[in-house]
């Protein structure tokens, strides 16, 4: 898992120095329960289980603050990108039931959002 | 040299005795691996290169000649390297004629704090030699070892 | 033919463990002309060495061939073994089965059959070598030294000490370099200025030192020992011997407009000026960039005012040329520019400061006159953030990769004082390791944590932004797992440093190396220190790579102690490896004389024996060996093939070519 999520993202999370930069960019940092610098310490040491479980990876913006100040071109963010990818490519990590569709609905919510996400999330 | 039959290129690198040969030094002291075809050959300065020592090795047998030498700009007796570049640029055109390819012969400037460089360099050379397989075109048969 | 030992070397097990060295030496002993034939651990120990000199007692051999480490390593040794058992040093031929063979390779079958044809192209090299005597050059006992800083003054002045005459060029008006600008130094807190103006002044009043100020190298010709370098004066505008530095000039210039360059434009000097008070020499200089003068042709305010009558309005750039002996590069460093770094809002607020410019506002001499004040609005900053790493230790294009070394010291420092001055600030400072290997200095970064409660986080700032007079500081703190917000009065960075921009043009001049961050290369990382691999230039301080004070004054030192140890001698050995021409062969066409970069090719008119009892004048080559360096060009430009390189003839490479392609 740890290799895939490497090649995915083309991170080698070994640059990283621990300085912190990242987070301290983070603009959602405290809607996540994991920050940047510890994404790329998690996925280095083999805790990919946990950041795959947690719903913090979701509250990421993709602003890529953090991939733009990192000193050592580290990428945090898209180790995030190759974390929630995987997510979204194994069996049986649904987000979405169909039962739960209806509160989501609002009428400025475009048709098709709602099919795309029907189509990630289930499978 | 033939380790199980495979073709074993024979490169014969000249590297200037202050840039090249002590990158190469350094890519020895950092135990960075290159193909144990290439042979150095110690040279003063790139300049000392005559033409003819190319010919010579592709004549004796030689598959690849490379050229190292200081970094334009960087040479130890201030402007050897672009002697050794304008040469080494009619050599080329000259090889073209008599139809020698003309990624056996190269020229690459490394630096004596460059010996990643060096490595890279022979590694990348050795292939492209291997690739391009014997060379027989200017082989005096003469030498021919069998 | 020659009688050739063979001396394979194991290195311990260097070499031993990846080549057959029995083997080597059992192939190569069979090769003809080969009469001796053995191995050895070391052959560079003292049982080594005399190994070889009684095999060639023994065997009266004619050649010797090494198959050990890198020539640059050991030729010289093998070559003065060989010298005292009466061989000629020149006889000696290195394979580099080391560097250049056991630690490249893992299969030792391989290896091993490389480090024979190694060995065999330097045994068909050593058939043709001629034995070759040095001949001697003289030593002009005068050094140069580039850079007018603490690196040059100390290295001019331990120079000096020694009996030899120094010249130091510096590019600004004044020496003392960075260090004047620094207010306290760590670890001990003692005034920058105080230790500095000293030496500056010793320097001035030595006899045997002579300060170009205001001057730059413009060109360098020759080698060790020998060095012609024409040095520009460039136009002061004042005459050097007329100013007594009074500075009424300074006062009266109507042109007050100018960015103080030594306050790092802080403030704001005249056009006419004088860098600091204690400079040396103090001789003002008109910056011609702002002189009204000097522009329009309309004020002349200074000049009235000189009751010396010093300032010429006329002059030129001067240049005067000089020999020299031994040259030290002492060029030092500049903190980098900042502008890349927007994210810290360096540009876009002056509360925003480098390190180095809050060193000249804590200044007493500074533009605050000593009080930490905000540049924007003067008032007393209350919350401090430094951070640290700010370009330094970065993978991309907007940084340096090494670390500058200083900060971790310099941020401790300014946190210190800002604490003892103003216990009523809050300071902050941000770093990603505190690194303070050196003496005292650790014991200094605990004192600001313990007695003077500067805040340290680990963790770094992610952005500044001004807001309504403050400034806003997004920083992590990764040790306590938490995001902070601290708005603070002012933020210091501490810029990474690079070598001066004067430098890299200097290292072309002196065809010495430089690594790719463009500082100057030692001859060796450990053991040649404060030597370029160019004979004759020497390094000292930071355009080596980044360093403190006190390394800065024990390298000046230790390059001053190299300088001195090559003046002391009256002549140098040249390298006997010099071109020579075959004189019947040659036929007058000056191509070699145009291809050498040295001049040492000069042409003659010489008589030679013609048939029939008749003389011939023919125009040929002749060389100059005390000048020629040996660097062949000319032997490839020789269309009749007269020229050749001694010690590296074609017949030799040849030779070698064909014993690799056998």
């Amino acid at each position: 898992m740890m290799d895939t999520i490497k090649r995915i993202s083309g991170v080698n999370p070994r640059k990283c120095m621990k300085c912190g930069k990242c987070t301290a960019s983070c603009p959602a940092f405290d809607e996540m329960e994991f920050h940047p610098h510890q994404f790329v310490d998690m996925v280095e040491n083999g805790r990919i289980d946990q950041l795959m479980q947690s719903r913090g990876i979701d509250f990421c913006l993709s602003c890529f603050a953090c991939v733009e100040r990192c000193p050592r071109n580290v990428e945090p963010a898209k180790l995030i990108e190759a974390v929630r990818l995987a997510v979204v490519r194994q069996q049986g990590g649904d987000h979405l039931r169909p039962e739960a569709i209806p509160h989501l609905l609002d009428e400025n919510l475009p048709q098709q959002a709602i099919t795309a996400a029907f189509r990630k999330y289930r499978k | 040299m033939s380790v199980n039959n495979e073709f074993q290129p024979t490169i014969v690198a000249f590297c200037c005795n202050w840039c090249s040969y002590a990158g190469a030094d350094l890519s020895g002291t950092n135990r960075l691996q290159y193909p144990a075809n290439v042979k150095i050959i110690r040279i003063p300065c790139s300049c000392r290169l005559n033409p003819m020592f190319i010919l010579r090795a592709f004549q004796r047998g030689a598959d690849g000649v490379i050229l190292c030498g200081c970094h334009p700009g960087d040479c130890h007796y201030t402007t050897g390297n672009y002697y050794a570049r304008r040469r080494m640029t009619l050599l080329f055109s000259m090889l073209d004629y008599l139809g020698i390819e003309r990624d056996r012969t190269r020229v690459e400037w490394v630096s004596a704090a460059e010996g990643a460089k060096f490595a890279a360099t022979m590694n990348d050379f050795a292939a492209t030699i291997h690739k391009l397989g014997p060379n027989r075109r200017l082989e005096d048969l003469r030498c021919r070892k069998d | 033919m020659q009688r050739v030992g063979v001396f394979v070397c194991w290195c311990g097990s260097n070499i031993a463990a990846t080549v057959d060295v029995e083997k080597v030496a059992e192939v190569l002993g069979q090769e003809p002309g080969v009469v001796f034939s053995t191995h050895y651990q070391y052959m560079c120990s003292q049982s080594g060495q005399e190994l070889i000199q009684n095999a060639i007692r023994e065997h009266s051999l004619t050649g010797v061939v090494v198959c050990s480490c890198s020539p640059r390593m050991h030729e010289n040794t093998f070559r003065k073994t060989c010298e005292k058992a009466g061989l000629n040093p020149y006889m000696v031929e290195i394979a580099n089965i080391r560097e250049q063979c056991s630690w490249i390779h893992k299969n030792k079958e391989e290896a091993t059959q490389k480090a024979v044809i190694l060995g065999r192209a330097a045994i068909a090299k050593v058939h043709l070598n001629a034995p070759l005597t040095a001949g001697t050059s003289p030593v002009k006992k005068r050094a140069l030294v580039i850079g007018g800083g603490i690196a040059g003054i100390q290295t001019a002045l331990d120079i000096a000490d020694a009996g030899f005459e120094v010249d130091i060029v510096e590019k600004e008006p004044t020496i003392g370099g960075k260090m004047t600008q620094i207010d306290k130094t760590f670890p001990t807190l003692d005034c920058a200025a105080c230790i500095l103006t000293p030496k500056m002044v010793d320097a001035a009043q030595n006899e045997k030192i002579k300060i170009y100020s205001y001057s730059e190298v413009q060109s360098v010709k020759g080698f060790v020992g020998n060095f012609r370098v024409t040095i520009k004066k460039k136009a002061r505008y004042v005459d050097e011997t007329k100013c007594t530095g009074c500075g009424l000039c300074t006062e009266k210039c109507p042109q007050k407009k100018v960015p103080n360059a030594f306050n790092l434009g802080l403030d704001q000097r005249r056009a006419i000026y004088i860098p600091f008070a204690q400079a040396v020499p103090k001789i003002a200089t008109i910056d011609a960039d702002y002189c009204t003068m000097l522009k329009t042709g309309k004020c002349g305010v200074c000049s009235k005012v000189c009751t010396a009558g010093a300032i010429d309005y006329k002059q030129t750039d001067r240049f005067i040329e000089e020999e020299y002996g031994a040259i030290v590069v002492a060029t030092g460093f500049n903190p980098i520019k900042l502008d890349q770094y927007d994210e810290f809002a360096y540009s876009q607020s002056p509360d925003v400061v480098t390190s180095l410019e809050f060193e000249r506002l804590m200044n007493a001499a500074g533009p605050t006159g000593g009080t930490l004040l905000r540049p924007s609005d003067g008032t007393h900053p209350k919350t401090i953030v430094f951070v640290q790493c700010v370009g330094s230790r970065c993978d991309d294009s907007k940084g340096k990769s090494y670390c500058s070394k200083i900060c971790c010291m310099y941020t401790a420092k300014h946190a210190m004082l800002c604490r003892e001055k103003y216990p009523d600030t809050d300071v902050y400072v941000f770093y990603i390791d505190v690194r303070t290997p050196g003496k005292n200095f650790d014991e200094f970064y605990r004192r600001a944590v313990e007695e003077y409660g500067v805040h340290y986080v680990k963790g770094m700032v992610g952005k500044v932004v001004p807001e309504n007079g403050k400034l806003k500081v997004q920083a992590s703190d990764l040790l306590g797992n938490r995001q902070l917000h601290i708005d603070a009065d002012m933020v210091v960075l501490a810029a990474a440093i690079e070598p001066d921009k004067s430098a890299r043009p200097l290292a072309t001049m002196l065809t010495a190396s430089m690594d790719t961050n463009d500082f100057f290369t030692e001859a060796h990382p450990k053991l040649r220190p404060v030597e370029s691999p160019t004979a004759g230039i020497f390094l000292s301080g930071a355009c080596q790579g980044p360093k403190d004070i006190p390394e800065t004054v024990a390298q000046a030192s230790a390059a001053a102690a190299k300088v001195i140890g090559l003046l002391a001698k009256d002549s140098l050995i040249c390298n006997p490896c010099t071109a020579a021409p075959d004189e019947l062969m040659c036929n007058g066409c000056s191509s070699c004389e145009k291809v050498c970069p040295y001049g040492a090719i000069t042409y003659i008119d010489k008589e030679f024996r013609g048939p029939n009892r008749t003389t011939l004048v023919r125009r040929v080559a002749q060389v100059n060996p005390a000048v020629c360096q040996g660097c062949g060009a000319c032997t490839v430009a020789c269309p009749s093939g007269a020229m050749d390189l001694k010690g590296f003839s074609n017949k030799q490479i040849m030779a070698e070519v064909d014993a690799i392609c056998r």
